[in-house]
């Protein structure tokens, strides 16, 4: 290789991992009474990080009742104002921090560096710098006057972007005047546990952020605790139907982000390079652990073979590999868990019949690795077109004409994202006004902003997160 | 026993603290009648540069995106609350207040430029819209920034108004020129020391200190200026200033000393824009 | 052969087909691969890289014989206390300059270092074809082995796309096989990265060697983003014709950093082939001293 990059390597040295976590309630780490501990581990290298604890249904229960007293006893009788600048302070906090959560972050997940640096953790901090600007402001938000907050939230989170699905659920929730207790996924649960430092060093009264680490169970304490007043759910649509059957019989208002199979549309006149790019975005970044990847690229026909190519050739720039090097575009899988679940689904892409193509890589030894692919010959039965893969695995798809982009771009439960392709701005609004998603990304892709809602029409799930729209879900109405 | 360096008070252009052109200053007593200060007396031509200033930073701010504006704005009320001391005494100075009646202003004061700077990104979306037009068309109106605003400031307190005159403004995407209320000079320019020192770029914000009726006239019929907030004109002269500003229709209004959007979109103008949606 | 004749509507048809270029994602794709990390033996082997691909300029009004001599010297040995770092890629200098920087190199034993001459009416291209002809004559006859030549901007912007054409073609057969033609699109007054994509084939269709982004008297010069568009442009030219044509960016390139940036590029759009002074190389005149 003529021109080799040498490792570029981001120190470690930023981060203090301790070797156990206890549980973070009414403003301290407390052990749990007899909970058990599990492991957290560097999915590049399966070290072990730390060991934090299984928290059990009396350490929820000792959460939210510290979060309900925080809520009646402070948080409630402060002022909008004063509640934005708690949040100001934690935004700048997160600024301050950025270089360790990023670092910290890119271990526990395994993404690669530059991402965390570059998106995740900036984009965290806008959100809270966002939301503060909110607290006093709700008056505004065309809720009515003086629109009221549920009080206790529970909040689950998935553990695909650990510390931004956090900024996203705990930011409007404080903004609106709630208090919280989050669960972070059990395989990313580091991050969290250093934002409730950051929530001590801000002087947060204690009570109002509340972190419990734990698994499936301690996920379900909380779903089922009669003192939660609102639950918000991240994560697969499976698990987001079982929480909405729990809380059906309960007045509890629920939110929901699910799962997707985002169709990306590329019509003959679209940009090509930049629409490469922008495949790329849409299926390898984040290793394809979006909710709103687009795993499915619909391709008008008589450009097929011109892309494909451009794409095989894009493909194979990308640098697999330590997720520390800032040169590495694309880090580990999450989890062996996963690992088995994108080799199945893969797999079956070849019992199917589709054609699999990945570029030659190098694939490290230790930790969990999938190279990116793209599957051709895929039809619309194929499991590989229709179930979530959740992993770097792009279905290629053929159309002719744009209703007919349109129609197999609609044809699944899912409905959370959707990309547009093309140089026509009269298409590329008729096609946002035909695609059943609720975000659409017209010649760009993966694009947030606190600004923005983000959230899923049908099985994707419902209500929005960010910008005006995602206020509502943490204020009372007078529905239910 | 020490001699204390006073602090002299000049304008605040360009990022610069230049004196007048003119020379000229004007002696400012404090509550009980004592000697305080001689700030500036700014001239026509301070007035012109001020704006000359302005018109080339004002682009600039504009096309800064919202979240941008917040967090400068969000970083001067970090630096003013560093400055604390100063403004209380500045306000039990000029208004002959107690301290704890001063330090209760500079709260208010620094929480409503917090309040103000937490405006910028939700303007949008809270003024703007899309417009269900019959036909097939995309249709949206956003708000704009007009561009220079010339800020007279009220006079009721010695820093809110500051606050009231400045902020909002800014929070707008526009840039400023405020003509600091004859009486209530100081804290105006220790907040554009504030200002100085909190990455806000050169021309955003403009401080004049003067005789307000003397440049009421000047602002109205400078044809380079946008929108005038007249808050701190007296009623009389406020109809003058109407009259000739109208000779370039700039938009002026004078405002309650309140917290509102009002004083941040009275100042954007309204752009519509239609699309065609089909195949 | 891409297009069936060099007529106005032919030319116009086959700019028209290329693929638009979407300015935000460009943008985006070329700040991305600025954040690559080149350190340690990887840094130490593009710094030289470079230093074999810069064209070593000097083109003011004011330039001497004797300026363009220490150029010359410079060119041929870099760093003076380090005789392992190679020599640049080329010195280019203006037209009457040629013979003095010619006889210079040769002299102090850069006799492999060609000497490029800016040519055609440079920088604004504003004469006749006739003084554009000849001009290039000159330059060639006192030994320049390499034509920088500009574009009739002015032409391209109006429309009159064959003008641009023809001269290219005009030039390009004056250099035949004794000169290698660098065609200036100066990408600076085209301003939209259509323009750019369009201005490369155009230039690539008529003959052009290498296609250069500036005069360096213009600004914005050799942006991230617009050589991003041209080393798409030359690798799709490839793919269709088998032929590579070579990039230069040229004008605000000033530190070592930006060097290693451009090389990132060249890397990771058009492929390593192109990580060669043959074909590409990297106008600059302070860079050489970071």
């Amino acid at each position: 290789m003529k021109f080799e990059y040498a490792p570029a390597p981001e120190s470690t040295a930023i981060v203090d991992i301790q070797s156990e976590y206890n549980l973070f309630i009414d403003g301290k780490f407390v052990p749990s009474k007899g909970g058990k501990r599990f492991e957290t581990i560097n999915p590049s290298n399966e070290k072990v990080l730390s060991r934090v604890t299984q928290a059990t249904s009396a350490d929820v229960d000792k959460a939210v009742k510290a979060a309900t007293e925080a809520y009646r006893k402070t948080w409630s009788k402060l002022t909008g104002t004063q509640r934005g600048k708690y949040l100001f302070r934690i935004a700048r906090i997160l600024q301050e921090r950025a270089r360790e959560f990023a670092v910290l972050e890119s271990m526990d997940n395994g993404k690669p560096i530059r991402e965390t640096r570059d998106t995740d953790i900036p984009l965290a901090a806008a959100h809270f710098f966002y939301h503060a600007g909110w607290a006093d402001k709700l008056d505004y938000a065309g809720l009515g006057k003086n629109p009221k907050p549920h009080g206790v939230v529970g909040q689950i989170i998935p553990w695909n972007f650990p510390m931004l699905m956090l900024a996203w659920k705990v930011a409007p929730a404080l903004a609106t005047g709630n208090t919280v207790v989050l669960k972070p996924a059990e395989t990313t649960p580091l991050t969290a546990l250093l934002f409730a430092e950051v929530c001590q060093q801000a002087d947060l009264p204690k009570g109002v952020v509340n972190i419990l680490t734990g698994d499936g169970s301690t996920g379900a304490a909380i779903v089922n605790h009669p003192g939660i007043n609102k639950i918000a759910f991240t994560g697969s649509t499976e698990v987001g139907k079982i929480i909405a059957k729990s809380v059906a019989s309960s007045k509890k208002a629920l939110t929901l982000e699910l799962g997707g199979k985002g169709a990306n549309i590329i019509f003959e006149d679209a940009p090509i390079d930049e629409t490469v790019e922008g495949i790329i975005s849409g299926i390898f970044f984040n290793q394809g652990h979006v909710c709103c990847a687009g795993s499915r690229l619909l391709v008008q026909e008589n450009i097929k073979d011109e892309l494909l190519e451009k794409l095989k050739r894009r493909m194979s720039l990308i640098r697999v590999g330590d997720p520390l090097d800032k040169n590495t575009d694309l880090g580990a899988i999450n989890s062996q868990a996963q690992l088995m679940k994108i080799r199945e689904l893969a797999e079956s892409g070849d019992a199917e019949g589709a054609q699999r193509w990945s570029p030659q890589c190098q694939l490290p030894e230790k930790g969990f690795w999938f190279p990116p692919t793209f599957f051709t010959g895929v039809s619309q039965a194929h499991r590989i077109a229709r179930e979530e893969i959740f992993g770097p695995v792009l279905s290629v798809i053929t159309f002719r004409t744009p209703s007919e982009a349109i129609e197999k771009a609609n044809n699944t439960p899912y409905g959370l994202s959707a990309g547009i392709w093309t140089d026509k701005g009269s298409r590329i609004l008729w096609s946002a006004q035909q695609l059943k998603a609720g975000v659409i990304w017209a010649n760009t892709f993966n694009k947030f902003d606190p600004a923005s809602p983000f959230g899923g029409y049908k099985e994707s799930g419902w209500g929005r997160e960010g910008g005006l729209h995602g206020l509502s879900a943490y204020l009372k109405g007078d529905f239910s | 026993m020490r001699v204390d360096v006073r602090k002299t008070y000049k304008l605040f252009i360009g990022g610069q603290f230049p004196r007048s052109e003119s020379g000229r200053s004007y002696e400012l007593l404090d509550a009980k009648g004592n000697f305080l200060a001689n700030p500036a007396l700014a001239s026509r031509k301070d007035l012109r540069d001020a704006v000359v200033a302005a018109r080339a930073a004002s682009e600039k701010w504009a096309s800064a995106s919202a979240f941008n504006r917040s967090q400068i704005l969000y970083r001067v009320a970090e630096v003013m609350e560093g400055r604390r001391e100063q403004f209380v005494s500045e306000v039990m100075a000029q208004e002959g207040v107690t301290k704890a009646q001063a330090i209760k202003q500079v709260d208010a004061a620094i929480d409503l430029w917090v309040w103000y700077a937490g405006w910028c990104d939700k303007i949008p979306t809270i003024f703007g819209s899309t417009n269900p037009v019959s036909g097939s068309f995309y249709n949206f109106t956003t708000p704009e920034p007009v561009g220079v605003v010339a800020a007279f400031i009220d006079g009721n307190s010695s820093l809110i108004d500051i606050v009231h005159g400045i902020a909002p403004i800014l929070a707008g995407g526009n840039v400023v020129i405020a003509i600091a209320n004859e009486e209530y000079p100081l804290c105006a320019i220790t907040l554009s020391e504030v200002i100085a020192t909190s990455d806000v770029p050169g021309g955003v914000v403009n401080v004049l200190t003067g005789r307000t009726e003397e440049l009421a006239p000047w602002v109205a019929s400078h044809m380079d200026i946008d929108g005038v907030d007249g808050s701190g004109v007296e009623p009389a002269a406020y109809e003058a200033v109407k009259r000739d500003g109208a000779d370039n229709l700039k938009r002026i209004y004078r405002f309650k000393a309140e917290g509102s959007p009002q004083r941040i979109i009275s100042f954007m103008e309204n752009k519509t824009v239609w699309h065609p949606i089909g195949i | 052969m891409l297009l069936t004749d060099s007529s106005e509507s032919s030319i116009k048809s086959f700019l028209k087909n290329l693929s638009p270029v979407d300015q935000v994602g460009a943008d985006a794709r070329a700040a991305m691969l600025g954040t690559r990390s080149i350190k340690t033996s990887s840094k130490l082997w593009a710094i030289d890289t470079a230093i074999s691909m810069i064209d070593l300029t000097t083109l003011e009004g004011a330039d001497t014989p004797g300026k363009v001599a220490a150029l010359c010297t410079k060119a041929v040995r870099p760093d003076p206390s380090d005789s392992s770092v190679p020599h640049v890629g080329a010195v280019c200098v203006y037209n009457d300059m040629v013979k003095i920087a010619r006889e210079h190199l040769d002299n102090n034993g850069g006799k492999e270092i060609p000497v490029a001459a800016v040519s055609t009416a440079f920088p604004s291209g504003r004469a006749s074809l006739d003084v554009k002809k000849r001009d290039t004559e000159d330059a060639i006859a006192s030994g320049a082995t390499e034509i920088d030549m500009v574009i009739d901007r002015g032409a391209f912007l109006s429309g009159n796309l064959e003008k641009v054409f023809t001269e290219i073609v005009c030039i390009k057969d004056i250099c035949g096989e004794r000169a290698h033609l660098k065609v200036i699109l100066e990408t600076g007054e085209l301003v939209t990265y259509d323009n750019v994509r369009k201005a490369s084939f155009l230039a690539m269709a008529a003959g052009a060697d290498f296609i250069k982004t500036s005069t360096g008297k213009v600004s914005p010069a050799a942006t991230a983003p617009v050589v991003l568009v041209m080393l798409e442009a030359v690798r799709d030219y490839f793919a269709m014709t088998g032929k590579r044509i070579g990039v230069k960016p040229a004008g605000g390139i000033r530190t070592t950093k930006d060097a290693i940036k451009q090389l990132v590029l060249v890397n990771e759009t058009a492929g390593p082939d192109w990580l060669d002074p043959k074909l590409f190389r990297i106008g600059a005149s302070a860079l050489l001293n970071d």
